[in-house]
């Protein structure tokens, strides 16, 4: 049976046996000896009966593709199953197109590969089905024969729910460490086959591997220092702009505007924030990498077309909506006494911002800052757009430079078999990049937090 | 000289510093506004010529014995789909501009016309059988893009010979050649001619992922909000969460692509391409956001209201869903929908899982290949032909269009619904 369908008979079921409940719940209040509302016997009933079966159905969603891919293996004759990982993978993903086609195809091991595929599909949806049905009937069941005056639904239900609801909460840690482990385990599995001093401090970036053994020339080499630098270069022209024009704008908007202008100018800013990456970097490769391009060639520099200086000057545009609010909310956050402290000693106002607004926000400034580099660090699309795929150790802004982030889309979205130490070592860089980011949130949060204790 | 003195002195300069200041911010807060006026108006000039398209017109044989179809009885649709209909196209190109004769210069006059002329004329013919017959019909095909470009932009681009020059100028003097509003940009799917392209696949694609990302984060982010903010007791665990919940929100996106490939498709063996991986992706990067948000909201319902609801005997589950939430949920709604705007607008995590693939089918659920518009902006981006940046931009134009529109639902929601307590 199709997973729609199994949705569906199982939220029929739950219906079903929550009216079951219910009734029968009725039927005992009548005698005034329930413990709690009759619906809270029907929710309870539905529970059990659908709790069990959603998280078998949940299991065998997740399962059932690799359960079959090695049912497909073990039935392919000896021959192909000596194969190499990645032939293998090829006829598996061969046997999946003929099932698609109805499991037709003019090879006959693949053919009969693809009958076996659907027979051990009917028989894994067979199974879950009736395994399913059996587990709500039983369910209803088990609910019902129970003693209901002495239960106390509404308890068991709301049990269960705050479970729920926990396990929820949990999902973030559940990423945090998905990230961390999927990340982790393959860096590992690239250190295995390239040194990890060699990757941290080797400056030659060229990951052409060769496919064949019998090719030339291309052994790969993975220094990752042109790589770090590249980021640093692009993030530091955008820091360059995004800090100091968010932060006199926030001053700004915080402290001279009116009102009026205020309430009008922050929404158009924000709008910056809210236009996808993809759109600045079809802006920064199609109008400002060309424009720059030709400019600095009308003044006699040699500016490569896709340079550095045109990525980072979007994306610290990009970035100037981030420092602005994050800088005006710890700006409006110090108190109005210390402003009015400062005028009525008769400084001016900017002398007040400068010498004592500025310095009471200071922290929460530098924490706001520190959280608009992470995410400089870790912008992709500006860069994969419009910086250079080519990696070079330099610190001209008018260079090409790749970064990280580019690196592990290039390296990524190829096709390539998934084993290679060109693919695991986009894992590594993005061990490199969760690592690096998680540091400069760590500590920019912590700044801010320890920064709004002091005046609430 | 006295104090006094000396501070009048120095006066002037200090109110010119100050001057200086606020004129900074002023430039500061220009900036700002400049680059988005430019942005947007160079991605509004870049899109506008990819809402019309190139037609020219030809006059076709459609007799029987043209179409090569038997001369008599009742013409049954698998005869007419075989027709060579790209020869008919031809040769009516041919019979047009007879003095054409060369066979290199044949083959430029036949790229005039767009390669899916034949198609179009295909599908007239077999939806409309009773056109074919004596009379020749007078229809308006799509031009090749380069054409397109010359006719609309007048930017001759290097494969305009000096022949299709001539026959367009031709085609200008007869009124045979005009331009339409393009359908094509929302009716079609991917294509390699940039005038077949169109954004259906793409919209279809977002339609699906993003459905996907609903149905995930939504009632988990609401979940977890509720405990932390009801339940959770303040402990390790519990901070732990937060912490979590706070780095997630800042952690680069394109890690969450990698979290994607690596746990999704290796581990689980999800298909590759699929609304539903990339739906789980994006899930668990708004995550974050409906939580921040989503407490936000429970936390500005006041506790009198939960008092009185616990006062006449509610349990704590009770307030939480008959008072607290319903109270929240406009808040809720909210952030949700701005979480929803920004999983519209990422690309980076989809690259990962393989959904940047060249699609020509329309995906029809979560378990097909599929693109998304952001995705798709990207692919087109990168090709070569001119007309392709246009459509890039109106892809942009249109990715936009659908912000705005949820951004105005958002804030719509928080000026009706919000109250203050």
């Amino acid at each position: 049976m199709q997973t729609t369908t199994l949705v569906i008979v199982i939220a029929g079921l739950s219906l079903i046996s929550y009216y079951t409940g219910r009734t029968r719940a009725q039927a005992y209040r009548l005698d005034g000896r329930l413990l709690a509302l009759p619906n809270q016997y029907g929710y309870l009933t539905a529970m059990w009966s659908a709790l069990p079966a959603i998280i078998l159905l949940l299991a065998w969603l997740a399962f059932e593709p690799g359960y079959l891919n090695d049912q497909v293996i073990a039935n392919l004759p000896a021959a192909a199953q000596q194969l190499p990982t990645e032939e293998l993978a090829l006829l598996v993903n061969n046997v999946l197109l003929a099932v698609g086609n109805g499991g037709l195809s003019p090879d006959p091991v693949i053919e009969d590969a693809a009958a076996a595929y659907l027979a051990a599909r009917e028989q894994s949806r067979m199974l879950v089905t009736g395994l399913i049905l059996l587990l709500c009937l039983s369910g209803i069941i088990f609910s019902l024969t129970r003693y209901l005056t002495r239960l106390h639904a509404r308890k068991r239900v709301e049990t269960v729910i705050r479970w729920f609801l926990m396990l929820c909460s949990g999902v973030a840690i559940v990423t945090t460490v998905g990230i961390v482990l999927s990340v982790l385990f393959e860096a590992i599995r690239f250190f295995e086959s390239v040194p990890i001093l060699d990757f941290m401090f080797g400056t030659t970036w060229s990951p052409q591997t060769a496919i064949r053994a019998d090719q030339v020339g291309s052994s790969g080499s993975f220094g990752a220092i042109p790589l770090f630098a590249g980021t640093m270069l692009i993030s530091l022209i955008a820091m360059t702009i995004a800090v100091p024009v968010g932060l006199l704008t926030a001053i700004y908007l915080a402290e001279y505007a009116s009102p009026r202008f205020r309430s009008a100018a922050k929404p158009t800013l924000e709008i910056l924030a809210g236009i996808p990456t993809v759109v600045y970097g079809f802006f920064a490769a199609l109008t400002v990498a060309p424009f720059i391009r030709d400019l600095g060639t009308s003044l006699g520099l040699s500016v490569a077309s896709e340079s550095a200086l045109a990525a980072g000057i979007v994306m610290g545009v990009m970035i100037i909506p981030f420092v602005s609010s994050l800088s005006d909310d710890v700006i409006t956050a110090v108190p109005q006494a210390m402003r009015d402290g400062s005028l009525a000693l008769g400084a001016t106002q900017s002398e007040t911002i400068k010498q004592v607004i500025i310095p009471a926000a200071l922290p929460g400034i530098v924490g706001g800052v520190l959280l608009a580099a992470s995410r400089a660090i870790g912008e992709t699309m500006i860069v994969v757009m419009a910086a250079g795929l080519a990696a070079r150790l330099t610190a001209n802004p008018l260079d090409a430079v790749t970064t990280v982030t580019v690196q592990i889309v290039t390296l990524l979205t190829g096709d390539q078999e998934f084993d290679s130490p060109k693919t695991l070592a986009a894992f590594a860089l993005g061990l490199m990049l969760f690592v690096s980011t998680l540091l400069l949130n760590v500590v920019a949060l912590h700044i801010v937090r320890k920064y709004r204790e002091q005046y609430e | 000289m006295n104090n006094t003195e000396i501070v009048k002195q120095s006066l002037k300069r200090r109110y010119a510093r100050e001057k200086r200041f606020q004129l900074y911010g002023r430039c500061a807060v220009l900036v700002g506004f400049v680059f988005l006026a430019l942005l947007l108006t160079d991605i509004v000039v870049k899109a506008l010529p990819a809402f019309s398209v190139t037609e020219i017109r030809l006059d076709v044989d459609v007799s029987r014995e043209a179409l090569e179809l038997p001369v008599e009885g009742r013409l049954d649709r698998d005869a007419i789909i075989a027709v060579n209909f790209g020869g008919v196209i031809k040769k009516s190109l041919r019979e047009a501009f007879p003095d054409v004769t060369k066979r290199k210069q044949k083959r430029e006059l036949y790229r005039l016309v767009s390669s899916g002329a034949e198609f179009a004329l295909q599908a007239m013919l077999v939806n409309n059988p009773d056109l074919i017959g004596d009379q020749p019909l007078r229809i308006w095909f799509k031009a090749d893009d380069d054409v397109d470009t010359l006719y609309k932009l007048d930017t001759r681009t290097s494969r305009i010979s000096d022949l299709q020059l001539g026959i367009i100028e031709q085609l200008r003097a007869s009124d045979s050649i005009r331009t339409v509003f393009n359908t094509t940009l929302f009716t079609a799917s991917d294509s390699r001619e940039p005038e077949q392209a169109g954004i259906r696949g793409a919209l279809l694609g977002s339609f699906w992922t993003l459905l996907v990302t609903l149905i995930v984060s939504l009632p988990v982010g609401i979940a977890a909000a509720i405990y932390l903010e009801e339940f959770a007791p303040k402990n390790r665990i519990t901070d732990f969460i937060e912490i979590n919940i706070n780095n997630l929100a800042a952690v680069p996106s394109i890690v969450f692509g990698l979290l994607g490939l690596a746990v999704f498709i290796n581990f689980f063996g999800m298909p590759r391409s699929a609304p539903l991986v990339g739906g789980l992706v994006l899930a668990l990067m708004t995550l974050p956001t409906i939580i921040i948000s989503s407490r936000a909201a429970i936390k500005s319902v006041p506790p009198s209201i939960k008092e009185a609801a616990l006062g006449v005997g509610a349990s704590h589950m009770q307030v939480v869903f008959h008072h607290t939430l319903p109270l929240a949920m406009p808040g809720i709604l909210t952030g949700s929908i701005i979480g929803m705007a920004q999983a519209l607008g990422e690309t980076a995590p989809l690259l990962m899982i393989g959904m940047v693939a060249f699609i020509v089918d329309v995906p029809g659920g979560i378990f097909d290949s599929a693109t998304v518009l952001p995705v798709q902006i990207y692919l087109w981006s990168d090709s070569p032909e001119r007309a392709f940046t246009a459509l890039t931009a109106a892809t942009i134009l249109v990715l936009l269009g659908f912000l705005v529109v949820m951004n105005a639902i958002a804030i719509y929601l928080r000026r009706r619904f919000e109250r203050r307590w």
